[in-house]
């Protein structure tokens, strides 16, 4: 498989009242076309740092780019103009963001956002649809996110849909532009553990069918295992480990992974 | 004699009036609809369910903020509803809240927010030592005392909201979601501190959780909570071993797990139409199941 997305050795710092702190260290990390992969670590890691300088959304300053290289296909992110990068990010790669809520606009039906993305999206991608195109898209994405009524969910405002159907909203969204690569930041954290299996699997299901690569970012151990089958570990902004799920959640290397993962609850009771 | 149990909720309800645009009365949220449990002292009772199901309003009728609508809620075999909740009855249940940053006040020092319940109370004898006391029994320096909360981590936090909780020397903890804002590794201290604390003090924990797998380590008995009622209940370890009801077994089937052992345990759910079926879908079709049994 080649690589789509690789991440070298990116350095990122931050000066607030002109104190600067290196929040992340030396970062690599690849995503495969088509893989599922995950980059876990403890709040305050540097997990969404690494999020926002993948999609360009760094805000610089107070943040800094000190070294390092994103690939994407083969082209640097951080060197492009930045007409060519607007075009790739929320096209080729789109976000899941974690907080539906603030996430969507409460004044407007979710076809009226949805179809203002896509807008964007064909203008960016020189495509030509009507206002018909669009709706006929809108519904076909909505379905796609497996609601139950689409045509009533497209006239619907935020707050008449639960969390977990926000949340698909979201999902829908990254899916409009049709993109090789979908990035979720800590996806169905704030919903309850039955909602939160169901949006999990959806997510699963729409890469594996679609061919899509997944950067899925959490800080949940067991979310990683259900949804990954290759992980990176990430401590104070450093990838303290990496490799297949199954044999780091069997034998980490690292103490930092071994503690992790000795501090995760089991369902079957204490040490198994 | 056996000695009664240290909380015991006898048939509990709480109606909340449902209003629509201009406070008219609509209907009502049956938000706890006939909850019964009893938690012997020095034992850890979980109760779990999702957001919604009424664990709040539990708790927040054990402490006396909200009065029942019906049922009895009884403290060492004592009713603490007919008169308004004295003083007494406050100081035998303390809780601790999900958010430490926000159950503190951030002008108070941390030595004068566990002051506060020690003036309130009367406390004789040394306040200032107690409160000394109090940091030690919650593994942190006595200099924290002078500290403000936003110098302090989440997790120190959450130690300085259980040491104003053990101030008054409280019989009861409620716990609603003390861990659920913590990394796994300080929820983890946080665990073990109050287990330690519960053995040292002898004190009786409600440790309210949508964590199912924390629940299996920490509690003895856990009550599953589904729209206000507990739906099944027992011995932690039987109940997650051998679930009964459909929606502690989609509960169960939910929780995202770190090895094959623990996959091996979770029930099978069947999908619908290839999606993890909501519990609503799961009741209804168990409804169908029956009443086709009844027609056969
Ligand atoms: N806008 C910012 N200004 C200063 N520091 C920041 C900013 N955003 C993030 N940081 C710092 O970068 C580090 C990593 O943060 P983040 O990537 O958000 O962590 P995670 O997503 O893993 O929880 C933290 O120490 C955080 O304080
Ligand atoms: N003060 C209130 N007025 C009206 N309805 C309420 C009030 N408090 C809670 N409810 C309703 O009662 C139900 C249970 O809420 P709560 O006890 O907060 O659940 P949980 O803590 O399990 O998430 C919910 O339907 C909620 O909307
Ligand atoms: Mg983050
Ligand atoms: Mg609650």
């Amino acid at each position: 498989m080649s690589v789509l997305l690789s991440v070298e050795g990116l350095s990122v710092s931050f000066t607030t009242y002109g104190r600067r702190s290196q929040v992340l260290h030396d970062v690599s990390l690849a995503v495969p076309e088509g893989a599922q992969i995950a980059l876990v670590g403890e709040s305050g890691s540097g997990k969404s740092v690494t999020m926002k300088t993948i999609m360009g959304i760094l805000p610089v300053p107070p943040a800094k780019v000190e070294g390092g290289r994103i690939l994407f296909a083969g082209r640097d992110l951080l060197t492009m103009p930045e007409r060519d990068r607007l075009r790739l990010r929320g096209t080729a790669m789109s976000m899941v963001f974690q907080d539906p809520m603030s996430s969507l606009n409460p004044v407007f039906t979710i076809q009226d956002q949805l179809g203002t993305i896509l807008k964007y999206a064909d203008r960016r991608l020189g495509r030509d649809r009507d206002r018909r195109g669009r709706r006929v898209r809108i519904l076909e994405v909505l379905a796609q996110v497996r609601m139950r009524d689409p045509e009533r969910v497209a006239r619907s405002f935020p707050i008449m849909l639960s969390g977990g159907m926000r949340q698909r909203i979201l999902i829908a969204m990254a899916l409009l532009s049709e993109p090789r690569l979908l990035i979720a930041d800590e996806p169905g954290t704030a919903l309850d553990v039955t909602t939160q299996a169901q949006i999990l699997k959806l997510l699963k299901d729409l890469v594996t069918e679609n061919g899509l690569a997944l950067l899925m970012i959490t800080h949940n151990l067991g979310v990683v295992r259900q949804t990954c089958g290759y992980t990176y570990v990430m401590n104070r902004g450093r990838i303290v480990e990496h490799g297949a799920t199954q044999a780091i959640f069997e034998a980490p290397a690292e103490d930092y992974t071994r503690n992790l993962i000795a501090a995760v609850p089991r369902l079957t009771g204490r040490n198994g | 004699m056996t000695a009664s149990p240290v909380l015991e909720l006898r048939d509990l309800h709480k109606v909340f009036p449902l209003r629509g645009t201009f406070g008219r009365v609509r209907g009502e949220v049956r938000a706890v609809d006939g909850v019964s449990l009893s938690i012997p002292k020095g034992q850890v009772y979980g109760l779990a369910g999702e957001s919604g199901s009424g664990k709040s309003t539990i708790a927040r009728m054990i402490m006396g903020l909200t009065r029942p609508t019906g049922g009895d809620i009884l403290l060492d075999g004592v009713s603490i509803l007919g008169r308004q909740a004295s003083l007494a009855h406050r100081r035998k249940v303390q809780m601790v809240f999900q958010n430490p940053g926000a159950s503190l006040n951030p002008r108070r020092t941390v030595g004068q927010s566990i002051r506060v319940p020690l003036d309130a109370h009367g406390f004789p004898g040394n306040r200032q030592r107690r409160v000394a006391a109090l940091l030690e029994m919650v593994q942190l320096p006595r200099h924290f005392a002078e500290r403000y909360p936003h110098e302090l981590s989440g997790g120190q936090k959450q130690r300085v909201a259980i040491a104003r909780a053990l101030a008054v020397e409280p019989r009861l903890l409620v716990l609603d979601e003390p861990t659920s804002a913590l990394d796994v590794s300080v929820q983890a201290r946080i665990i073990e501190l109050l287990e330690d604390l519960g053995g040292e003090l002898g004190l009786t924990y409600l440790f309210i959780s949508h964590d199912l797998s924390l629940m299996r380590n920490f509690a003895q008995t856990v009550g599953v909570l589904y729209r206000g009622r507990i739906v099944e209940t027992g011995a932690v370890a039987q109940v997650f071993g051998a679930p009964q009801h459909d929606y502690t077994r989609l509960l169960l089937a939910s929780v995202p797990v770190i090895s094959a052992e623990e996959e091996a345990m979770r029930p099978a759910i069947p999908l619908i139409n290839g999606e993890i079926p909501t519990a609503e879908d799961l009741l209804a079709l168990r409804q169908q199941a029956r009443s086709k049994e009844r027609q056969a």
